[in-house]
């Protein structure tokens, strides 16, 4: 990629895209989980704080929630330390404010993926496993949860790549990813729709390979679904 | 990938990256990397500027070690007040509002504000009713035109400087609001040949200089000392020279 | 680590007026961009290969890049051009409401199409075969037994999209338009109280968001009348009255 010399600045900043894409997919995968177990739970505090998360994040623009929480988060942070005693300085740097916020907002729909998938496997299973003498947790891993992945993974498919556009809103808080780098070749150069052009074809490439990935995911997860063989 | 491992791994990042970074000996500065000849960000990625230089030469005048690190505009003031850095030089001017917030040193350079609009067309800074006149987010220039000109001219304002001048140039705007010298700056780039100062300058007496959080006298102190340095054994007056032909103290 | 009501309380008009233009923004997008994709998702739903492969290429292109690359590419993008800043479009393409709603409405027209095409063909063919037997043309059969079911299927669906646009409206105060992210922004960098004014504004996003939820049920049952048919009488199909 030459692009006037900032084919290179494109490239480095398409590697911290993936680097954040990639981390808050993870978090985030976490906060799913912790969601819909906290819808499923037969406690109504935990229902309640599900409820609330999924209804007051998924009500929210994304770009409102990056700088709510770069913005915002370093005073809440500080003000908790402060509570015990900790007066040092706390940092996010933009790139975990972005993923945070980027996994505040993937959790929110997985939570509800996550929920799906679980009440869709037959309750005769974990019956039937308890009956076994499975304990609850071990009914969760062992019999519930390696179902789940298979059926929640098309639709945490989608979220991923959803994913992997948002992360362009983390450059308006300044993390060197592709659209801010893309933004200073621009300011460069003053040709802006080459180079958005260049940063939206690499965006396609990524979304391409990971739907390609998905794709075999898919495949693999469902590799005991396909039938009976001659 | 198992799904146990993807919780492993998805716990230990959560736990390595919630700790917070401790400020160490060193001082890190922000300055912006959007305001050319001021701060920018080369095509290597370095910082580089006026307000780099001289950042430079004030730490090692100080010597300690300096850490830049650019920062978005509209975030730069909390992210001081948050102690993400310790010290703006990002040619930020003293404001009453910005000194209710951070503490300013003495003065490294002055400014004023200058209408920009195109050689060819027909503005006319005395009549601007109806015009669009544009200015960046959040700074004095901004500012200035919503408490001015807002009820005569519609303002628009922009993110970065660099978005302000490609829709000067696209035509969406009929002037810019801006601060005079990285404007200068701008009008002898190649981009803005077909562009002019319009009218007066329009002296606010804006005096620019570094921010440092209110309780930290002792760095305002030491910056102050290290500006007075250079201001007399002739780094500045280098420095000064390697942007404008004259002096912007 | 202080609360300030009273920055909420004093800017909370400009907020409303932020507000307003998301309002705006939304709606008029959200529909060109239903009318948009109602000859994409056709077009895919084709038994033409040369047919299908034009929405295709569109969907792929707005689903696949983010949506501030695609406002970006619109509003800065189209001024690179001398030809576009001399043709006729000139006018509407310097206005950023303008190039936000162009952007908005063909981004989310990528959604509506895959929707809608999701809804068509889950139209049980018995009713298309019925209306082909009392010699409908297509237009007809379009407009009188497709399209209605369709939209009757997709609405659900069409609702979460328009939610999703609420919140991606956000990025029109990236090109200087003060939605309500944009009037926030500006108010933050005056007043520095990030947290009071973005939770202020997130309030009311949520608001925004309820009140789209409920224009949807009532939208749904509207659309989905006939199906009540057995529980609901309409009054005068009553033979007494």
């Amino acid at each position: 990629m030459e692009l006037q010399g900032f084919g290179h600045l494109l490239l480095s900043g398409a590697w911290i895209t993936i680097q954040l894409a990639i981390c808050s997919l993870f978090v985030g995968l976490l906060f799913g989980i912790l969601g819909a177990s906290a819808k499923l739970s037969s406690s109504k505090i935990a229902q309640a704080i599900g409820n609330g998360y999924t209804l007051f994040v998924r009500g929210m623009p994304e770009l409102l929630l990056v700088l709510t929480i770069y913005f915002g988060s370093s005073a809440v942070l500080m003000a908790i330390a402060s509570i015990f005693g900790y007066d040092e300085y706390i940092e996010l740097s933009p790139f975990i404010a972005g993923v945070i916020a980027l996994s505040i907002a993937f959790g929110a729909y997985a939570t509800e993926v996550f929920r799906g998938a679980i009440q869709e496997i037959p309750k005769g299973q974990r019956e039937a496993a308890m009956a076994l003498g499975m304990t609850r947790f071990q009914t969760f891993r062992r019999i519930t949860l390696p179902q789940v992945w298979r059926i929640a993974l098309p639709g945490l498919g989608n979220l991923f790549l959803v994913l992997l556009k948002d992360t362009a809103l983390v450059s308006v808080i300044g993390l060197n990813e592709l659209m801010r780098q893309t933004s200073v070749a621009v300011g460069n150069t003053k040709e802006p729709f080459t180079f958005y052009f260049a940063a939206a074809m690499v965006y396609l490439f990524m979304t391409s390979i990971s739907m390609a990935g998905l794709y075999f995911l898919e495949r693999y997860a469902n590799r005991g679904y396909h039938g009976a063989r001659a | 990938m198992s799904f146990k491992k993807i919780l492993t791994t998805a716990a230990l990042l959560a736990a390595t990256i919630t700790t917070p970074a401790m400020a160490g000996d060193s001082i890190r500065i922000a300055t912006e990397g959007a305001y050319a000849p001021f701060n920018m960000v080369t095509a290597e990625g370095e910082l580089a500027g006026f307000d780099v230089d001289i950042a430079k030469a004030l730490c090692a005048e100080m010597k300690v070690e300096c850490k830049i690190v650019a920062q978005d505009w509209d975030g730069i003031i909390p992210g001081l007040k948050a102690r993400k850095y310790d010290a703006i030089i990002a040619s930020l001017s003293v404001t009453e509002e910005r000194s209710r917030v951070v503490a300013f040193t003495d003065h490294y350079y002055s400014n004023s504000l200058g209408l920009v609009s195109a050689k060819a067309g027909d503005f006319d800074p005395k009549a601007l009713e109806g015009k669009t006149i544009g200015a960046q987010r959040a700074t004095i220039a901004g500012q200035y035109l919503e408490d001015n000109l807002g009820d005569k001219v519609s303002v628009k304002l922009y993110d970065t400087q660099d978005n302000a001048y490609l829709d000067l140039s696209s035509g969406r705007l009929d002037a810019i609001l801006s601060d005079k010298l990285p404007a200068y700056n701008w009008l002898e780039s190649e981009e803005g040949q077909a562009f002019e100062f319009r009218g007066d300058k329009i002296d606010i007496d804006d005096k620019i200089a570094i921010a440092v959080r209110k309780k930290d006298s002792e760095l305002k102190e030491s910056f102050n000392a290290a500006l007075k340095a250079i201001l007399e054994n002739g780094t500045y007056e280098k420095i000064n020279a390697k942007y404008f032909p004259f002096s912007i103290y | 680590m202080s609360w300030e009501w009273d920055v909420i309380i004093e800017h909370f008009p400009r907020l409303l007026q932020g507000a307003w233009l998301t309002l705006e923004l939304v709606l008029l997008s959200g529909f060109a961009g239903l009318m948009l994709a109602i000859p994409l998702a056709l077009m895919r739903v084709s038994h033409r290969p040369w047919l299908k492969a034009i929405p295709f290429g569109y969907i792929f292109f707005f689903r696949g890049t983010p949506l501030l690359i695609q406002i970006f590419l619109v509003y800065y993008g189209a001024s690179q051009f001398e030809i576009i800043k001399n043709s006729a479009l000139w006018p509407i393409l310097r206005e950023p409401y303008w190039c936000a709603i162009i952007t908005f409405a063909m981004h989310t027209a990528a959604y509506i199409a895959e929707i809608l095409r999701g809804a068509i063909q889950s139209i049980p063919k018995g009713e298309i075969e019925a209306a082909r037997a009392l010699g409908m043309s297509y237009p007809l059969m379009l407009r009188r037994i497709i399209l209605p079911r369709a939209f009757g299927i997709m609405m659900p669906a069409y609702g979460n999209e328009v939610i999703l646009m609420l919140k991606g409206s956000a990025l029109a105060s990236t090109i200087t338009l003060l939605d309500l992210t944009g009037m926030a922004r500006t108010i933050i960098a005056r007043t520095y109280t990030p947290l009071e004014v973005f939770l202020a504004a997130g309030v009311i996003y949520l608001i925004i968001s309820a009140l789209i939820i409920f224009l949807f049920r009532y939208l749904e049952k509207r659309f989905n009348r006939h199906q009540h048919w057995p529980n609901e009488k309409p009054k005068d199909l009553d033979p007494q009255h």
